[in-house]
């Protein structure tokens, strides 16, 4: 039995699925926040995994990844300032009920 | 052929991955959602050794477990009193978002299937890829190279932190 890459891709897709689901349903801000890097993993997976077996000579992919990481680290930095102030004025972080911004 | 390490090393980590990332989206308490991500995130980093790529899987522990998931749990512990934690987390569209992902899964999946002789491919032989070489790619203005991104993600890091503290400054 040998390690394909369609075996590599199938955890990525349930991850992504995962991701997908906790994004539409879950209503606390930072759970959105966690289900959005479910998102941006599996995204990374792929690059990692195609790169390695579609073109094994190349780095694209893993650059790629190398960068979406510090974005995805830069992205949610700034998300949770942007929560934990959004806390501080309303005291709370369902958005349900953050609704002063809604015209 | 694989060596019966690497296999068992696979399956261990897909496991890990499918049943830790279903919980990360369905627990109720959000401090176990954020330990369940760091669980997934480690499995990630063993995919990215196993791939040969050193480097990578030491970025994403060092950033993404060490980094991220630590700013996760003070945001969840600044925002959240420790004592009421069985709260729920899930609203009532749980059966839209159910279908939405399923569906999304269902028709990828038959795509990943239906092209399956595109994808049994085996894993190729080991390229260059020491820190060496990663770093010439990095800072080169060649043909392939990327230091055009890297001064850019450079640029970004420094507006994040900018507006970091823009953002967290009292007024």
């Amino acid at each position: 039995m040998n390690l394909t890459l369609l075996m590599y891709l199938v955890p990525s897709l349930v991850m992504f699925g995962c991701g997908v689901y906790g994004f539409l349903t879950r209503k606390n801000m930072i759970a959105i926040m966690i289900s959005l890097e479910l998102m941006l993993n599996s995204v990374d997976i792929n690059f990692v995994v195609f790169n390695r077996y579609l073109f094994p000579g190349q780095m694209d992919g893993m650059f790629f990844t190398l960068f979406a990481i510090a974005i995805a680290a830069a992205e949610t930095a700034l998300a949770l300032a942007i929560i934990i102030n959004v806390f501080r004025v309303a005291r709370k972080v369902d958005i349900n009920e953050l609704t002063k911004l809604k015209f | 052929m694989e060596s019966v390490g690497n296999l068992i090393l696979y399956f261990v980590v897909a496991l890990v991955i499918i049943v830790c990332s279903v919980l990360t989206v369905t627990t109720r308490q959000i401090l176990r959602s954020a330990t369940y991500l760091l669980f997934v995130l480690f499995a990630t980093a063993v995919i990215y050794f196993q791939m040969d790529y050193a480097f990578l899987g030491a970025v994403q522990i060092a950033v993404y477990a060490g980094g991220i998931v630590v700013l996760f749990v003070f945001a969840i512990l600044l925002t959240h009193q420790p004592g009421k934690d069985a709260q729920r987390i899930e609203s009532s569209r749980r059966i839209l978002g159910a279908v939405a992902a399923l569906l999304g899964v269902a028709v990828c999946g038959y795509g990943l299937f239906s092209y399956a002789n595109f994808c049994h491919r085996q894993l190729a032989e080991v390229s260059d890829m020491s820190i060496e070489t990663i770093g010439h790619w990095l800072l080169s203005t060649e043909k392939f190279g990327y230091l055009l991104p890297f001064e850019a993600v450079s640029v970004l890091l420094l507006a994040c932190i900018i507006g970091g503290v823009v953002i967290a400054r009292r007024r």
